[in-house]
């Protein structure tokens, strides 16, 4: 019934460069994939899904560097249990049926291999958990902060709110696909982007003004619900200048799909120029007038 | 669906006594048989099915495109989506597994008359039947629930859904969720109760095993739904603010409570897939279950570990990081007991002799595209990834591989295995095979996909999405359209089956099949059996 030792290690030694060739492949595309990111207008790398994405986007963030790693190595290690239960189902159905095993065993115990069977997944598991922990107590640190922001869900729009920056409060409607501008991307561009600097901790305070909704971007691995008369945390480190883009990911009603996330991540200078003439506008009751992109147009001028 | 009046039947007519000739509004508006009210079941479920999957393909239509007209209300779209997921949960699934196919063959296999209590079994059926009628309400009402199946107040709440589509939905859960709770009541006894002579519990075929447990889940699960649902149909009609922040609620609670009651109904929908996918593998290995003990208190183990990790869907809501950590490492503990139970079912395989029949190829379809979907599942445990991955495709991709390629494809399976002695005539093995085989590529092409989707950060309950996504949903969608044609291909298989007049043997599987239900009549007679049956 077993195969020969022989027979058996070259199939072994097979699957070995089939599986290693599709890791070479999977690592190839999946720089290639983050090498190639778009830039917009002002010249800062877009920060969206791209066509045909089949991994998480690029990660821009400590936290989304660290749930890059560990997507991969659990998926690894699920891709190898799928595939042992596969080669087992084709080799069983192929070595087992009755034509080649006219007449079936009778075996129904097997001590042995009951505890392996048992016991092997329960140390891949905890294989799994210890890195896994670590991830959560990351995420959960918000100590060393450089700022605060006050994230508002509303239907169907979000609120920022600057803590420490008096006034600096303001709204963020997606555009309508008929005032879009060249650069602006459909569903995904809001009127007013989140403005923050590059290289600092940020803590997002995430609440709600009605329904649940949930403050999710993808390329800095931040995402908790805005829960109505609750706040909870999240925070983001974002590695480099570019524009990151995420949407509201719980059911908030009609216009759910309508409210996404837009985030310019400036350098220092650019962000408290920005942010002063924020505070200057919002002194005088306004929104903030400037756009970041022009904030960054000006000081590549001068 | 007759039992009794089949000419092919007049064998056995001594079964019948002459007196089970009841009229239509008797038979099947009063019934109180077990197999009628199993019948009753099977065929709502498969109408229930073919509604849930229409609004699928109304769903993948108008996701083909970005930018898409077919639905272009927000509310219409997430009404549409909260009846598939209802539909399909609580009208499909559920009652073709447990009031279907529990009901035929739990009493048969365990050598009793019928269920213990008849009339609540009819009762469960008109509940069940009632509730499908409310869901439809909550669809057409006005603007229609649109609150997605897991019902979270706020949104659910009459400021933000008013009108009474909600109400009619969350009645629908109330009525559904009695037509359980009865039901569950009833498989208890039975099973506790009427087992046949010699038919010690670590006797008792696997499927009865499952339906057991799944009653007990049931049982203490139903009602922390029906408690959760009460307190938000008071908030909504009332003036109460359990759920509502401005009086001092808590949003969060009912999330609480939903998932209390929701992650052990996804093992109410795996449980009794896992049963039936037992018979059929040994059947067709013919080898008896490998390491029986394993595979039964696997399943309760299951069921145990299911009530105490609910708030891994609540991962990205209200719980703290220590809570996390918690909900995270009981999640992953039960892949434990399912890797048991794939592995003995691999054993089983191992060393017998495979018949590739029809309900074979959906019972290996099931074993492989579990385990994907469990893989992802681990995934998911992880509170970490989580974070990225909640609310996204992939979880859309993950609950699809265990739901409509796990469930689904275990109810077609035991459909396929037991059709014969139901109906009493074969169903078409090559026009089945054409049905796995589409449906199994149109589901893969389908949900597979989703993953990349998942992976890039496309959220679920969207009628429309940026263009970047625009590609792995056209994939996905021509998916949906085979698994929409293999459907139709399902159809047909049943208009074959009803139009047959071939005549089936008492035990047309042959040797591996060796559960009571085999050695009765097919179709099995109105009084399955003239003796008690012993066990040895």
């Amino acid at each position: 019934m077993m195969m020969r030792p022989a027979k058996l290690a070259s199939m072994v030694t097979r699957l070995g460069c089939v599986a290693l060739a599709t890791i070479t492949l999977f690592a190839m595309a999946h720089t290639a994939q983050a090498a190639g990111l778009p830039t917009n207008s002002a010249g800062l790398p877009v920060h969206a899904p791209q066509p045909w994405e089949w991994w998480l986007q690029p990660s821009a963030s400590p936290v989304e560097k660290s749930i890059d790693w560990m997507m991969q190595y659990v998926l690894w290690m699920m891709f190898g249990v799928v595939a042992l239960v596969g080669v087992l189902i084709a080799f069983i159905v192929f070595r087992f049926n009755a034509k080649k095993n006219p007449v079936a065993s009778t075996t129904t115990h097997n001590t042995l291999i009951e505890v392996i069977w048992t016991l092997v997944p329960a140390v891949l598991l905890v294989a799994v958990v210890v890195p896994s922990l670590n991830l959560i107590y990351q995420q959960a640190d918000y100590k060393n902060r450089y700022m605060t922001v006050r994230v508002t869900g509303h239907q169907w729009y979000w609120e920022y709110s600057y803590k420490g920056a008096k006034g600096v409060d303001f709204t963020s409607y997606a555009i309508p696909p008929d005032k879009l501008k060249p650069g602006q991307i459909r569903q995904l561009s809001a009127n007013h982007p989140l403005v923050v600097p590059v290289g600092k901790k940020i803590v997002f305070q995430i609440t709600s003004g009605d329904v649940l909704h949930s403050f999710f971007i993808p390329s800095l691995g931040v995402q908790r619900y805005a829960i109505p008369g609750q706040i909870w945390h999240q925070w983001t480190k974002i590695a480099s200048p570019g524009v990151y883009y995420g949407e509201c990911n719980q059911i908030c009603g009609m216009n759910h799909d309508n409210m996404p996330i837009e985030i310019v991540a400036l350098p220092m200078k650019q962000f408290q120029a920005w942010l002063a003439k924020a505070k200057a506008d919002a002194a005088q009751g306004n929104v903030p007038k400037v756009h970041p992109y022009e904030v960054l147009a000006d000081n590549s001028a001068k | 669906m007759s039992s009794t009046v089949l000419p092919g039947h007049d064998a056995h007519g001594a079964h019948d006594h002459g007196a089970h000739k009841p009229s239509f509004v008797r038979r099947w508006l009063m019934s109180t048989n077990h197999k009628d009210i199993g019948t009753l079941y099977i065929t709502w479920a498969i109408i229930a099915a073919l509604e849930g999957g229409v609004l699928s393909m109304i769903m993948r239509a108008q996701l083909m495109h970005p930018n898409n007209t077919i639905i272009t209300n927000g509310q219409t779209w997430n009404a549409i989506v909260t009846a598939h997921g209802l539909l399909m949960i609580f009208f499909f699934v559920m009652p073709a597994l447990i009031g279907g196919f529990g009901n035929w063959f739990v009493p048969m296999m365990i050598g009793a008359p019928d269920m213990a209590f008849p009339r609540l079994n009819n009762m469960s059926f008109w509940f069940l039947f009632m509730g499908f009628i409310f869901v439809n309400l909550g669809l057409l009402v006005g603007h229609g629930s649109g609150v997605g199946w897991t019902l979270y107040p706020p949104l659910t709440d009459s400021t933000y859904q008013p009108g009474p589509a909600v109400d009619f939905t969350l009645f629908s859960l109330h009525l559904a969720g009695i037509s359980s709770l009865l039901g569950a009541i009833n498989f208890i006894a039975t099973i506790l109760n009427m087992r046949a002579p010699g038919m010690t519990m670590h006797k008792m075929p696997l499927f009865v095993w499952s339906i057991l447990v799944t009653a007990f889940l049931l049982l203490l699960a139903i009602p922390v739904l029906a408690g959760a649902i009460t307190m938000l149909i008071m908030d909504r009609n009332f003036g109460t603010s359990f759920f509502e922040p401005g009086g001092g609620g808590d949003p969060v609670l009912f999330q609480h409570l939903f998932w209390f009651f929701g992650h052990p109904e996804v093992y109410i929908m795996i449980l009794p897939a896992f049963g039936i996918i037992s018979h059929v593998v040994s059947t067709f290995s013919k080898k008896p279950i490998f390491g029986y003990l394993g595979m039964v208190y696997a399943m309760v183990a299951i069921g145990f570990v299911g009530f105490v990790v609910w708030a891994h869907h609540m991962f990205v809501s209200g719980i703290s990081v220590d809570s996390k950590v918690y909900f995270e490492a009981a999640t992953l503990v039960i892949a434990v007991p399912t890797g048991v139970k794939v592995f003995s079912w691999l054993a089983t395989m191992w060393g017998g002799s495979i018949e590739l029949k029809t309900p074979m190829l959906w019972a290996i379809g099931f074993i492989f595209m579990f385990v994907v979907g469990g893989a992802t599942g681990v995934v998911l445990a992880n509170a970490g990834l989580d974070t990225e991955l909640h609310n996204t495709y992939f979880i859309i991709a993950h609950f699809h591989y265990v739901l409509s390629m796990g469930s689904v494809f275990a109810i077609f399976a035991g459909f396929y295995y037991w059709i014969g002695k139901m109906y009493g005539r074969p169903y078409p093995e090559f026009w089945a095979k054409v049905h796995f085989w589409s449906f199994f590529i149109g589901v893969n092409l389908t949900f597979f996909p989703q993953h990349f989707l998942g992976l890039a950060g496309m959220p679920r309950r969207y009628p429309d999405y940026p263009t970047a996504f625009a590609g792995w949903n056209y994939v996905s969608s021509i998916g949906a359209m085979i698994s929409g044609a293999s459907s139709v291909v399902f159809l047909y298989i049943l208009f074959r089956i009803f139009t047959s007049k071939e005549v089936l043997a008492d035990n047309y599987w042959g040797q591996g099949a060796t559960t009571l239900e085999w050695t009765v009549p097919s179709p099995a007679p109105h009084h399955t059996f003239e003796d008690v049956p012993v066990i040895r």
